[in-house]
């Protein structure tokens, strides 16, 4: 099997607490890969943790056998990109120039006509030329995920990092991002690693889903291996019902299991 | 200055845009940017020639009269005297007591534009200024220290101000080293800044409470700013720190702007955040440092030059840098100007007057433009 991407014993963790306990995995080329797990499974930090975002004390990811975490960061924007679950500017930027920015690993002191050509070929792709000169702030959020998505693609990175690209957007919205990450894998060829809590949007848009619980992988795979009722009962403490629908199985929860307490 | 943007940017859906596409020629969006570059363009050319103009008509205020012809030959003289020629004494007046007030202006102005601008980028914060990080307070400390203690590092004609260059540099440098070994957030250092600043004011204040009236009064001058301190070995002094500063601040325009979508991002694209930041308040440390401990206080520029900038030609630092600092040169030489003539002889220090016309001014433009997020 051909290998994009590998995590190498990954561990991060706070003084207290350990938030990733050695993770490892393998991605194969041009795949949408979702990480699911509940709130504080370590989800969000894997994915900062794989591009430097966040240091990892240990463990190293290696892109097509290349060790990514002993590149400068300049070097290492050239193989991964990233794209964070909202961004707040204070001062303000459009979306050309926003979306520009991602170009700073390719780019001279002047910037070049190349490097606007790119900036509009991916507003086009994403078909949001319209807002180029509008200002960032003032766009909706789910426009506003589009230029960061955008940003992403311009830098040209093989694989590229989303944390929860769809939260805070409404259903239109989730389907509308998912549905242009899915075609710029397919496009562009490239590898895509996101963070997702919605289990039915993971289930129904990705190749593989890792399952997290307390900073370790409990099941990885295709949706239909994971997204099983036996993994959300133990991963999500929540008694569920799995249909198959269009050949991808969809969680309907039905309630929380509780522990016995002992009085 | 929002006509500008209702002028240019309103970039209408338009479904012919596929259409010219395929023709060759450039959608709306494209050429809406296009204008917005050469505005861009424009705008930095037009204040420099605005600078230019001004410089002229200011040189003419003064008891001698000089026709603003008069003062471009005599400044033009100097380097082609075949073709310029104006009397000796038009000469000295302009060359030896006009000019270089005015040129200690631009300077300081320049100087203290750009560090404003790099610093807000950099700690994200459009209340930042050269002087957040409690540069003024250290050198006023200097100042203080000269004055009442009688020691200072350097002696001779630099006896204060050396002082206050030092003591500006330590302040900064160890706010800079207390925020590097914490972790260089903007927070951090904004925090370590203000606390600082309070301790070195309280210092200066304590001082001040064993001083004599004349010692005061010499503090009291400086903490006001004055062009009349500049001279052209100064200003030589100066030039070389602006010619190692600025284009060691111009470099980093690209990761300026980066950096201004916050530390995650900048990581992201292949900027490291924190490295880019303590190098920026260092050398922007350094240019303030040598711009106020021969000048003093002149907070203001620095903090509304580049919200000015921003107005009009957004945040792209390859020109926000240069507008900034031209607009910081405009506003401080235009103070001045009004303070040298406003109750002539009696010259309003430099520092009060950029306050008493920016302020008014700068709220003028605050309730014009209808852009409101520039002071969130």
């Amino acid at each position: 099997m051909m290998i994009k991407l590998q995590a190498k014993d990954i561990v991060f963790g706070y003084t207290s607490t350990t938030i990733l306990d050695n993770v490892n995995f393998q991605i194969a080329p041009s795949k949408l890969v979702t990480i699911v797990g509940p709130n504080g499974s370590g989800k969000s930090t894997l994915i900062k943790c794989i591009d430097r975002i966040t240091s990892p004390q240990g463990g190293s990811i290696l892109i097509d056998r290349k060790d990514v975490t002993q590149m400068s960061r300049m070097d290492m924007a050239r193989y991964l990109s990233y794209v964070p679950q909202s961004s707040v500017r204070i001062f303000p930027t459009n979306v050309f120039d926003t979306i520009l920015m991602g170009r700073r690993p390719h780019i001279g002191w002047l910037g070049s006509d190349k490097d606007e050509k790119k900036v509009w070929e991916v507003l086009r792709l994403l078909d949001i030329e319209r807002l180029a000169m509008n200002n960032f702030s003032e766009l909706s959020g789910g426009q506003q995920q589009k230029v960061l998505i955008a940003r992403a693609l311009v830098q040209e990175a093989e694989v590229m990092l989303l944390d929860e690209p769809t939260s805070n957007l409404d259903i239109w919205h989730q389907l509308d991002v998912m549905n242009i990450i899915r075609d710029v894998v397919k496009k562009k060829e490239i590898t895509a690693i996101m963070a997702l809590h919605d289990l039915n949007l993971a289930s129904h848009y990705s190749d593989r889903i890792i399952m997290m619980k307390k900073g370790k992988i409990v099941a990885a795979g295709d949706p239909h291996s994971v997204i099983t009722e036996e993994n959300i009962a133990s991963v999500y403490r929540v008694e569920a019902a799995i249909k198959s629908l269009s050949d991808r199985p969809m969680i309907m929860p039905l309630r929380q299991i509780r522990e016995a307490k002992a009085y | 200055m929002t006509s500008f943007r209702t002028i240019f940017f309103s970039g209408k859906r338009n479904d012919l845009a596929s259409k010219r596409r395929r023709a060759g020629k450039k959608s709306n969006p494209e050429m809406a940017h296009e204008r917005f570059k050469f505005i861009r363009i424009f705008f930095v050319l037009g204040i420099v020639g605005l600078l230019i103009l001004l410089t002229g008509i200011i040189i003419t205020l003064g008891p001698l009269n000089i026709s603003v012809t008069d003062s471009y030959s005599a400044l033009l003289s100097r380097f082609w005297p075949d073709y310029f020629t104006v009397d000796a004494l038009t000469a000295r007046v302009v060359w030896n007591i006009r000019f270089p007030r005015i040129l200690g202006g631009i300077m300081a102005g320049f100087g203290l534009g750009i560090c404003g601008c790099v610093m807000q980028a950099v700690l994200k914060n459009p209340l930042a200024s050269p002087f957040t990080l409690g540069i003024t307070a250290g050198a006023q400390f200097g100042i203080s220290i000269a004055a009442v203690i009688g020691i200072s590092i350097l002696g001779g004609p630099y006896f204060i101000i050396g002082n206050a260059f030092f003591c500006a540099l330590l302040c900064s440098l160890f706010i800079i080293g207390l925020a590097a070994i914490k972790g260089a957030t903007s927070e951090n250092l904004v925090l370590a800044g203000i606390a600082v600043n309070y301790f070195f004011t309280a210092m200066s204040s304590l001082l001040k409470y064993f001083a004599s009236d004349e010692q005061l009064r010499l503090m009291t001058n400086w903490g006001m700013g004055d062009l009349a301190a500049f001279s052209w070995t100064n200003s030589q002094l100066l030039l070389i720190i602006f010619i190692i500063c600025i284009p060691l601040l111009m470099t980093k325009c690209w990761d300026l702007n980066i950096m201004t979508a916050g530390d995650e991002t900048a990581k992201s694209i292949g900027v490291n955040a924190e490295m880019t930041r303590i190098f920026i308040m260092v050398v922007s440390s350094l240019l303030v440092a040598t711009i106020v401990c021969f000048m003093g206080t002149i907070a203001f520029v620095g903090l509304v030059a580049p919200h000015m900038a921003r107005m009009v030609i957004g945040g792209d630092h390859r020109f926000l840098i240069p507008a900034s600092g031209v607009l910081g040169a405009l506003v401080l030489m235009s103070a001045d100007a009004v303070g040298m003539n406003l109750i002539a002889p009696t010259i309003i220090p430099t520092g009060i007057m950029t306050s008493i016309v920016g302020v008014p001014f700068f709220m003028y433009l605050m309730m014009k433009g209808k852009r409101k997020e520039f002071w969130t």
